[in-house]
């Protein structure tokens, strides 16, 4: 593994942003614990956020962004363990498509992350140990509710516009389902009404090479100073090929050798391809828990929309009047454009107000974090078409 | 990004003879709805709740970046997602030709819209006939510009043929205008053949029919 760096434990910068985050975060007391759809609850919930820009007077220009499975809430600034910039910081910003100097931006890291929102990783009041698997199953559900906890703490009674890409557009879906009085306009971006058994599958294998690490110890790997990281590493190299598509790994990789001019006949990473994944997967078990991976990922596997709605994805929606921008990308194959237009004929048939793009681009589903000019444009415009509809000053 | 917003003035006949069919305030599904502009013109001189249908990539996100609500979708495939006379309005705006099933298309619309507004280039019209009776070749006019082999149009119908067409699908019609070459209007009392001789373009105002097939714009006379 040349390419491995030393990545025997999550990093003391992820491990602190875990258990004290430096962005704002209110914790509430066992007084108002999370309902959870398990049947479960969560007391002295915690919720980790950041904002940007200024709420207006009248309170009617928040924006929510909802980030995806190994998202925070460091949208738009200088992320606290890995000193990039923000994971939306193209699209969110003054001047940007989700322009701060015109919305307040919020965005929460969701319950069972591992960014200072309650969590796998967080201090079960009742034991003094972390909760490890001791944290009750999350859903998008429950991640919504604690998010709509948020607002009400905030003084925030209507969200101007909700949007997020994947786990995001699950939250965005969920939001526009429970809370539709609440949600003027929803972008639901590369995502999908309910978790495909090919994507289950996906993360089950995740799972698999997870707890298959020694260093897992049943989820109790904190208090014993290890971490399962060559596992979590697998998952993530697993789950990025996904991610990705074979064109753009064609365009970027090929089948390019790896500092060097000849095959070694050995399992070295010969290739430029293996090198890059096994990058993925070592910088990414520094900054993310391998717990809370386990829980975002069945987070996103229990999510049906139709399913909780008698059966029909129409039947969440009706009624609604919520303007829904939803958007795909052609070469996007783990929420493929067929997903996305199952909400978008669900919202048709609802009677909803909605727009739907499909985007030309090579970059598959992680396309919805990248320079995407067509993306961008979509989103001012049905932003400010919204904007303006909602009689919110330029 | 700031689309001018369309004036009557900046429009094409068609489009506002289209947009004088249609009652303020309604609800109204522009199917093929291209970049928007007769949505933008609907909004702004009739004030319409608007939604469209386009199966190109740009024309929608060019008309989601102005700001209007259109999905990418496909009229022979797509108009099956919606309910029931969801709309007061369904119109096919210069899209009929373009479809692989006009027939289904145009039954849809009726299902779709409470009353529907299509509107053609008239395959029928004097220099079409011309073109094609004395080069023996298609006819590439003005309004008709492109090759046989690059035309989206693969379903050519004159005003008597789409005459023809309402009958067999039950549909009422219960308004029809032609444009002459210069988009204006040919009188309303002149004969179906006049129509099919000299209207450039057609545009039909239709409501479902009871039933029997009634046959509302005459038959006078060979066109």
């Amino acid at each position: 593994m040349t390419e491995t760096r030393d990545a025997g434990t999550l990093s003391h910068r992820a491990n602190d942003e875990s258990t004290q985050p430096s962005s704002p975060s209110v914790t509430f007391g066992p007084d108002r614990p999370l309902e959870l759809d398990s049947g479960a609850r969560i007391e002295d919930l915690r919720i980790a956020y950041q904002t940007y820009g200024r709420l207006n007077d009248d309170c009617s220009n928040a924006v929510l962004i909802c980030h995806a499975l190994t998202g925070d809430q460091h949208v738009a600034n200088t992320n606290p363990v890995t000193g990039k910039p923000g994971w939306w910081s193209l699209m969110v910003g003054p001047g940007k498509p989700i322009d701060t100097d015109r919305f307040f931006v919020i965005c929460t890291n969701v319950v069972g992350g591992c960014m200072g929102s309650t969590g796998p990783a967080s201090i079960n009041p009742a034991t003094g140990r972390p909760y490890g698997l001791d944290l009750p199953v999350i859903t998008v559900g429950d991640m919504v509710r604690a998010q709509a906890m948020l607002l009400d703490h905030l003084g925030i009674e209507t969200l101007f516009s909700v949007a997020g890409g994947s786990l995001g557009g699950m939250q965005v879906l969920q939001w526009a389902a429970a809370y539709p009085e609440r949600v003027f306009s929803a972008l639901p971006i590369a995502t999908a009404a309910r978790h495909t058994s090919q994507n289950i599958a996906f993360h089950e294998v995740g799972r698999q090479a997870v707890m298959a690490d020694p260093d897992w110890r049943h989820g109790r790997y904190l208090e014993e100073g290890v971490n399962p990281s060559k596992g979590l590493a697998v998952a993530r190299m697993a789950a990025h090929v996904t991610y990705l598509s074979d064109e753009a790994l064609h365009r970027k990789f090929g089948r390019n050798l790896q500092d060097r001019d000849s095959l070694t006949f050995g399992f070295d990473a010969d290739f430029q391809i293996e090198s890059y994944l096994r990058h993925q997967g070592s910088s990414f078990v520094e900054r993310f828990d391998a717990n809370s991976y386990l829980y975002l990922t069945r987070a996103m596997d229990y999510f049906d929309l139709a399913e909780t709605h008698d059966g029909r994805l129409v039947n969440a929606f009706l009624g609604t009047s919520t303007r829904f921008c939803v958007a795909s990308f052609t070469s996007d194959w783990l929420f493929p454009t067929v997903e996305n237009k199952a909400v978008v004929r669900a919202l048709n048939g609802a009677g909803a107000s909605v727009s739907f793009v499909e985007i030309a681009t090579d970059r598959g589903h992680d396309a919805f974090l990248l320079d995407e000019p067509e993306l961008f444009a979509t989103i001012r415009g049905f932003l400010s078409a919204a904007a303006d509809a909602r009689g919110l000053a330029a | 990004m700031t689309a001018q917003p369309p004036t009557p003035e900046t429009s094409r006949a068609d489009l506002l003879a289209v947009a004088e069919l249609v009652e303020p305030g309604a609800r109204v599904l522009d199917v093929g709805c291209g970049t928007g502009s007769l949505l933008a013109l609907l909004q702004t001189t009739r004030r319409v709740d608007g939604r469209g249908i386009e199966i190109s990539q740009r024309g929608v996100n060019e008309c989601v970046a102005r700001g209007l609500s259109v999905v990418q979708g496909d009229a022979d495939e797509d108009l099956t997602d919606y309910a029931d006379d969801s709309f007061d309005y369904a119109i096919l705006s210069q899209t009929l030709q373009t479809t692989r099933r006009p027939r289904h298309v145009l039954e849809q619309l009726l299902r779709i819209g409470t009353k529907v507004i299509v509107s053609f280039p008239n395959f029928g019209h004097w220099r079409v006939r011309l073109l094609l009776g004395l080069t023996g070749r298609m006819p590439v006019t003005r309004s008709l510009p492109m090759t046989w082999y690059e035309t989206p149009n693969i379903h050519f119908c004159t005003i008597r043929d789409f005459v023809e067409l309402c009958a067999v699908v039950d549909a009422r019609v219960e308004q029809a205008i032609a444009l002459n070459r210069a988009g204006a209007r040919i009188g309303f009392r002149a004969p179906l053949w006049f129509w099919n001789v000299f209207g450039q373009q057609a545009v039909f105002l239709l409501s479902r029919g009871n039933g029997s097939a009634t046959r509302q714009a005459g038959d006078a006379g060979a066109g």
